[in-house]
């Protein structure tokens, strides 16, 4: 599968701030690529590099095969992007905010084929009505007709369901997934909603505090029968001891004050369990977690964030 | 460019609060003329008193459609740069307040392009305000008041322009004002480029033009041969060179004469050079900008 954007060693520094750092992955042609982040862990500030608002420090970005810093134009023209809300002008209607979006891109298009596209997002009937009149649903639809008013190759969305309710979020994963499968659409979104990632990426990319956690095929990465198990004891120096001296040793993903991360294999759950009882390891808890929300816990810092508002 | 010019006009024009402009222009302007036409000799008495003992001024002549317009010029185009930074320091920074400067920026138009289209509708907007302006302060003030010989008085001198050698002298100044007023849309575009906010950048530009306004018009030897000759507040109210006729050597003006225009000139060019200079510190700020509203 060719490689549709191919970003090399990007770096974004703000001052002091490191908010990308050296990152680097490739989406090919087709996916629907999962772009997952805490907030501020650089996913905005990656897709804006790739969209040419902002300029990174360091590295490359190649999208179609092309140099974005000097083939920008060429590039762009094959892009439709929903970056975090919809802003749209909300004093013209959705016809005259999709209309002139259309003559920016170039694209000469017909009335009646604007009012299609409109259509095809459900506003059709609210196609002469100014943006301020819309629901936030609606603006983030009108959004996306007019990420699309260029027929275009990529199709970048960042937080595409931020503030949408669940009949919205549902319309947009449908939308994510006719763009890819029936429209042959390659797809970034970025999301913090995990459940929404994990029901219609192929691919995905997990960054924190600006660098690759992890990157691949989502089914390879997450394997069902592969899961996160948090595990509790009393006494943690001793439980850490007897790992250190054990074959869990590898699997062992975090730890956190008493709290421990394994990933192993279902079936390995009850031996792991007799292996510390035998070791006379107090167990407080043994949790097994299966979705990839709590792997993505399990891997960023996010998760003593959770614990501290559980505490 | 062309393209990206009509839908800055098209966004300029579908607005509301860009008519607020016209309307304050034409508010003024009634008022004015509503005013001379009650009690302008009381006015023109006012404005002749330093002369008056040594000259017969036939008031009721005087009092016409050009003089009315000089009088209306006079007064507006110290107003009128708030209205144009009202739009100008508005393009950029009202679309990252809007949200839409980003949607903008991810199109394939290069930022270059983007300003310059900005920026030249900002000018339009300019150029088509002095146009408003004109019809009501010259061809209004022409309607109700006639017209006649135009006189002007300067220090203890008094020039008496023919009627038949007016109306080319005023399509001069409204074209030299597009050219100051232009001036004022610059910087605040310039201003403009820096916030995320319109109110910064018309606040800011208005600022500027009242100080440097001041400095301009005080007379202290310290700033007279230093700084003033290159403030641009210093060239805008130029267009009245064009009023100022040579005189031939029985002290009449010579038809379609100017008495100094190369300094008209030479104060346009410093004008053009402000626009040049602020328009392209405007783009090479922006195209460098990191875009994060």
């Amino acid at each position: 599968m060719p490689s549709i954007i191919k970003v090399s060693n990007l770096s974004k520094y703000f001052n002091e701030i490191k908010a990308v750092e050296d990152l680097s992955f490739s989406i090919n042609e087709g996916d629907v690529y999962g772009f997952l982040g805490q907030n501020g862990a650089g996913k905005s500030t990656t897709i804006r590099m790739l969209l040419t608002l902002i300029e990174p420090t360091n590295g490359e970005i190649a999208i179609f095969g092309m140099n974005l810093r000097t083939h920008r134009k060429e590039i762009l023209r094959k892009v439709g992007a929903v970056i975090e809300r919809p802003d749209l002008y909300k004093y013209l209607t959705a016809y005259e905010n999709i209309a002139m979006f259309a003559k920016m891109s170039g694209v000469k298009i017909s009335k009646n084929k604007l009012l299609e596209q409109l259509e095809q997002v459900g506003l059709a009937e609210r196609a002469h009505s100014k943006v301020k009149t819309y629901s936030l649903g609606m603006k983030q639809r009108l959004g996306i007709a007019v990420a699309l008013v260029n027929d275009p190759q990529l199709v970048i969305l960042d937080e595409p369901t931020n503030g949408l309710d669940p009949q919205g979020i549902a319309d947009v994963r449908n939308l994510i997934l006719h763009l890819s499968k029936h429209q042959g659409r390659t797809v970034l979104v970025s999301s913090h909603l995990l459940s929404e990632i994990e029901l219609i990426a192929n691919r995905m990319l997990i960054v924190d505090k600006g660098k690759k956690i992890v990157e691949g095929p989502v089914q390879e990465l997450f394997d069902p029968a592969e899961m996160m198990v948090e595990l509790q004891t009393v006494n943690t120096a001793k439980t850490l001891d007897v790992i250190n001296h054990s074959k869990w040793k590898e699997a062992l993903k975090k730890q956190q004050q008493d709290t421990f991360i394994f990933k192993m294999h279902r079936n390995e759950i009850p031996v792991f369990n007799s292996y510390l009882v035998s070791n006379k390891v107090e167990v407080l808890s043994i949790q097994p977690r299966h979705s990839l929300e709590d792997y993505f816990l399990s891997l960023t810092s996010a998760n003593q964030h959770v614990h501290a508002f559980a505490n | 460019m062309f393209t990206l010019l009509q839908i800055e006009l098209f966004k300029i024009f579908k607005r509301p609060r860009t008519y607020i402009s016209f309307a304050a222009i034409a508010a003024m302007i009634l008022i004015i003329q509503l005013g001379l036409k009650f009690d302008g000799k009381s006015y023109l008495q006012l404005l002749m008193s330093g002369i008056s003992d040594s000259f017969f001024v036939p008031y009721d002549m005087i009092l016409n459609g050009y003089l009315v317009a000089f009088v209306i010029l006079n007064t507006l185009l110290i107003q009128v740069p708030l209205l144009i930074a009202l739009v100008a320091g508005d393009v950029i920074a009202g679309e990252a307040n809007m949200g839409t400067l980003r949607l903008l920026v991810t199109k394939p138009v290069s930022r270059t392009e983007l300003m310059l289209a900005k920026y030249a509708a900002s000018v339009v907007y300019t150029v088509l305000l002095l146009i408003w302006m004109a019809l009501l302060a010259l061809f209004l003030s022409m309607l109700f008041f006639g017209t006649n010989d135009m006189l002007i008085a300067r220090n203890d001198v008094m020039e008496q322009i023919s009627r038949n050698d007016i109306l080319w002298r005023y399509i001069a100044a409204f074209g030299y004002a597009a050219v100051a007023l232009s001036t004022v849309a610059a910087l605040a575009f310039l201003l403009s480029v820096f916030a995320e906010n319109s109110i910064g950048p018309i606040v800011s530009t208005i600022s500027i033009v009242v100080v440097l306004t001041i400095l301009s018009e005080m007379k202290i030897p310290l700033y007279d041969n230093t700084v003033k000759p290159y403030l641009f507040t210093s060239h805008m109210l130029a267009w009245k060179g064009f009023f100022y006729s040579k005189a031939n050597g029985d002290g009449q003006a010579i038809r379609g004469s100017v008495e100094n225009l190369p300094a008209i000139l030479r104060s346009l060019g410093i004008l053009l050079s402000y626009i040049v200079l602020f328009v392209t510190a405007a783009i090479i700020v922006f195209r460098k900008k990191d875009i994060l509203s």
